[in-house]
C-alpha cells in the first residue's frame, strides 16, 4: 500500500478510524527492520501504541511492543525492572505528560523550596533514565512536559517561580541538560507539539477523566509521530537528499520565459520573500548535511543563471547534483540518486507542479513526494514530517556536501583514467592514505551512524544501536575496526567498519561495510590486510565471511570470492558463508593506499611492510 | 433513523476492521462480538464526533446501552446544531 497516508499532512481521524485495517495492510508489505519497543506510560497509552506502530511500519520498521501497566512507568523502570530487562528493548519510550508531575510548588513558595521540589521531581525521572540506560542497550526516548491545561495564577504562572508554567519550563530545561550529555537519551519536545496543535485539540478533560488518556487521539498521534521520527533517524531511515524543482519552487516565475531579472525573489514582494524564506530553509538543511539537488525542465545554462540573481541565497555550489534538461523527471531522479551513490528511497522531491508530482509518485514510488504545492507550504511539509530528522550532528554531517564535491573532481580524473585503460594509475594518482584502527569511544557516534545507513557495500546489513556498538567494541571476543581515507582532494572521514567475532579458532565477520563515498578505491583491500593482521595476532586460523543479500547489496555478493575465500554454504544470489584459512594469505592485498594506525596499538609488521612498499 | 444508521455502518466496519458488520438499533457491545472492546468503543465515539461534527459530554456516553440510544443522542445533537 502507499505509505503517503502516514506522512504529514495526514488525515488523523481517518487513520484513527481505520487503524486496525491499515495495520494489516502495512504488515502485508515489507521488507521490515524488526525492533523491540517498550512503552512506559504515565497514562493510558493505547492510542500512542497504535499510532507508533503504524508510523514505524510505514517507514519499514516492524516493532514488537512491550507496554507497561497503566501509569507504572517509574516502577517498571526502577523498582521492578525484570520484565523490561527480559524484553531487551531496542527502544524505550517514556510517555509522560504534565499529568505525571507528582507535586506542584505551593502558592508563594520560596525559591529554595521550588528548587528543592524541582530537584526531587527531576530526580525521579533521572532515576528512570539511569536505570534503563544501565540495564538495557536501548535508545531511550522521553517526553518533556506539555503546558498545564489550566493556570490558576494567570499570567503570573509563567513568571512567579512557584507558577506551574514556570515549573514546567524549569523541568524541561533540566531534562534537556541531561540529554545534551547523554547520547542515548532523546527528548521529544511535546511542549512545542502542544503549542502547534493548540491545547484544546491536544488534551481534553473527557479524555483524562473518562479514559485516563493524557492526550486526545490527535495529540497521541502527534507524539507517536515525533517518536517515530527519532526512531527512524536512529535506524538509518532518514532521507539524505532534497531534490528541488526551480521555477515557482525556488523562485517565482519561469526563468526561461521571463529572464533572471523578472524572477520574484527577494524582499520587494511578499511572494519574493516567501521564495527567499524557502531558499533559506534549504540552505539550513544543507549546512547540517542534507544534500541538495536540482531537477528542473530548463536549459542548463538558463537554470544556473537563476542563482546569479542578486537576492538568491542559494548558489550553484550548494547543490551536489544539478540536472536541468528536458528529460522526464523520473529519469533525472534516477540519475541524481546514481550520481550521489544513494538509493531512490533517500530522495525527497519538491515541485510545485502537481502533474510532475503525480508522475514521480507513479513511476518512482520509493521517492518521497510531499503533498505541498505552494512555496509557503514546502518548508512546513518537510519540517513537520521530519524527512531529514538528524540523529547526530557531527563534523561528518557538516562536511558531507564537501566530500561529494571532491568526489566529482575524483570522478573526472577517474573517467579519464578508465578511458585510458589505466585504473591502477588513477588510484595511485589519488595519493591515498588510510588510517585503520580499533573502534574506540571517539568513533562510537560515527560508526553507529555508518552501520545504520550503509546499504550497498554492506555484507550483512546488520544494524546496531550505539549501545551495541559500544559493548561490542569493548568485548574482547570482537575485532572492531574502522577505516578513514584521505587523498589529495581532501578527507573522506570514517568510511569503513568491520566487526569480527572470535569463535574458537575462527573469526566470523559479522559486519563489513564501506560508505558509497569511497567505492572502487581499493580501501576494502587495506581493511582486509588489517583484518588479517588482527586475526594473526589472535591466533585465528580461519576467517569466516557471511553474505546476507538485501535489496541493495548485490555489489558485494562476490566480495569474499574476490579476496580468495571459498564458499562453503549457500547458493549464488542467496545468503552464503565463505571461508579462508589465514595461512593461505601470503601477501598484502592493498597496493594503492598508504596505511597508518594499528589494529590494536601494537607493532604491526604487515602494515609497516605495506607502507614501505607503497613508499617505494 | 435509517439515514443515521447508514452513516454509522461504515464507521463500525472501519473501526472493527470487518466489512461484514451490520448494525441495528438493538446492537450492543455484546452482540458486536469480541472485536468490540473498550478501545474500539472509544474509537467509535471519536469517529462519530468527526463524522457528524458534534461533541459528546462524557455523561452522555455513559448512558448509552445500544446503537438505538446512540442514534437518539446523535439525533438530539444534530437537532440542536440545526
Amino acid at each position: 500500500m502507499s505509505t503517503d497516508l502516514f506522512r504529514y499532512p495526514f488525515d488523523l481521524p481517518l487513520i484513527a478510524r481505520k487503524r486496525r485495517g491499515l495495520r494489516d495492510e502495512l504488515l502485508a508489505g515489507g521488507p521490515f527492520t524488526d525492533i523491540k519497543v517498550a512503552i512506559l506510560g504515565g497514562s493510558t497509552t493505547s492510542d500512542v501504541e497504535d499510532f507508533l506502530e503504524l508510523f514505524l511500519l510505514a517507514a519499514g520498521i516492524r516493532p514488537t511492543l512491550y507496554v507497561s501497566p497503566y501509569n507504572r512507568f517509574y516502577e517498571e523502570a526502577v523498582v521492578d525492572d525484570a520484565a523490561l530487562c527480559a524484553f531487551a528493548p531496542d527502544v524505550v519510550f517514556v510517555h509522560t505528560t504534565h499529568r505525571n508531575v507528582s507535586a506542584w510548588p505551593k502558592l508563594l513558595a520560596a525559591e529554595s523550596d521550588v528548587a528543592a521540589l524541582h530537584a526531587a521531581e527531576h530526580g525521579r525521572f533521572e532515576a528512570v533514565w539511569r536505570n534503563v540506560l544501565d540495564r538495557t542497550d536501548c535508545l531511550l526516548v522521553q517526553n518533556n512536559f506539555d503546558p498545564p491545561e489550566v493556570e490558576p495564577l494567570g499570567h503570573l504562572g509563567a513568571t512567579a517561580s512557584f507558577g506551574r508554567s514556570s515549573f514546567v519550563a524549569r523541568l524541561n530545561q533540566s531534562f534537556a541538560e541531561v540529554a545534551r550529555r547523554t547520547p542515548r537519551l532523546r527528548i521529544v519536545d511535546i511542549h512545542s507539539l502542544a503549542a502547534r496543535v493548540g491545547l484544546s485539540a491536544w488534551a481534553t478533560a473527557r479524555h483524562w477523566h473518562h479514559y485516563r488518556m493524557a492526550l486526545t487521539t490527535e495529540g497521541s498521534a502527534l507524539v507517536a509521530h515525533s517518536v517515530a521520527k527519532v526512531v527512524r533517524a536512529a535506524f538509518g531511515k532518514s532521507k539524505k537528499c532534497l531534490v528541488l524543482d526551480l521555477d515557482d519552487t525556488l523562485w517565482g516565475g519561469i526563468i526561461g520565459d521571463d529572464g533572471v531579472d523578472a524572477l520574484r525573489l527577494g524582499h520587494e514582494t511578499p511572494e519574493g520573500e516567501a521564495f527567499l524564506s524557502f531558499q533559506r530553509y534549504c540552505l539550513a538543511l544543507k549546512e547540517r548535511g542534507v544534500l541538495l539537488a536540482v531537477c528542473s525542465k530548463n536549459e542548463e545554462a538558463t537554470a544556473r543563471a537563476g542563482f546569479a540573481h542578486p537576492d538568491s541565497v542559494l548558489s550553484v555550489d550548494d547543490f551536489s547534483a544539478f540536472f536541468a534538461n528536458w528529460s522526464p523527471k523520473p529519469d533525472n531522479l534516477r540519475a541524481i540518486a546514481a550520481s550521489l551513490g544513494i538509493g531512490l528511497d533517500a530522495l525527497v522531491f519538491i515541485d510545485d507542479n502537481p502533474a510532475e508530482q503525480a508522475l514521480v509518485r507513479r513511476e518512482l514510488p520509493e521517492v518521497s513526494v510531499p503533498r505541498a504545492r505552494h512555496v509557503t507550504e514546502f518548508a512546513d511539509a518537510l519540517d513537520r514530517e521530519g524527512y531529514f530528522e538528524p540523529f547526530t550532528l557531527g563534523a561528518e554531517d557538516v562536511q558531507r556536501a564537501a566530500y561529494l564535491k571532491q568526489n566529482a573532481a575524483r570522478e573526472a580524473v577517474a573517467a579519464a583514467a578508465v578511458s585510458a585503460g589505466d585504473y591502477a594509475a588513477y588510484l595511485d594518482s589519488l595519493e591515498m592514505t588510510a588510517e585503520i584502527g580499533p573502534v574506540t569511544a571517539a568513533y562510537f557516534d560515527r560508526v553507529t551512524q555508518l552501520v545504520n545507513k550503509t546499504n550497498q557495500f554492506n555484507l550483512t546489513t546488520r544494524r546496531y544501536t550505539q549501545a551495541q556498538v559500544e559493548s561490542l567494541a569493548r568485548d574482547p571476543r570482537y575485532v572492531a575496526l574502522y577505516g578513514k581515507l584521505t587523498d589529495r582532494f581532501g578527507e573522506n572521514g570514517l568510511v569503513s567498519v568491520i566487526f569480527g567475532r572470535e569463535d574458537g579458532s575462527e573469526l566470523h565477520i559479522e559486519t563489513w561495510l564501506m560508505s558509497c563515498r569511497v567505492l572502487k578505491r581499493s580501501l576494502e583491500l587495506a581493511m582486509f590486510d588489517a583484518l588479517v593482521g588482527a586475526a594473526r595476532r589472535r591466533g585465528i586460523e580461519v576467517l569466516v565471511g557471511h553474505y546476507e543479500p538485501s535489496a541493495k547489496n548485490a555489489m558485494v555478493e562476490r566480495h569474499y570470492e574476490s579476496l580468495g575465500f571459498e564458499r562453503t554454504a549457500g547458493e549464488p544470489g542467496g545468503a552464503a558463508v565463505w571461508r579462508l584459512p589465514v595461512s593461505q594469505v601470503t601477501h598484502a592485498m592493498n597496493t594503492h593506499i598508504r596505511t597508518k594506525g594499528d589494529t590494536d596499538g601494537r607493532h604491526h609488521p604487515e602494515t609497516d611492510a605495506a607502507i614501505s612498499r607503497c613508499a617505494e | 433513523m435509517d439515514a443515521i444508521i447508514q452513516r454509522l455502518t461504515p464507521l463500525f466496519r472501519d473501526v472493527l476492521n470487518d466489512d461484514s458488520v451490520t448494525i441495528t438499533p438493538e446492537s450492543n457491545a455484546l452482540s458486536m462480538g469480541p472485536a468490540y472492546d473498550s478501545l474500539a468503543h472509544i474509537n467509535i465515539i471519536s469517529a462519530i464526533e468527526q463524522e457528524f461534527d458534534i461533541r459528546f459530554e462524557f455523561a452522555e456516553i455513559v448512558g448509552l446501552d445500544c446503537v438505538g440510544d446512540m442514534i437518539a443522542l446523535i439525533g438530539r445533537k444534530l437537532a440542536v446544531a440545526a
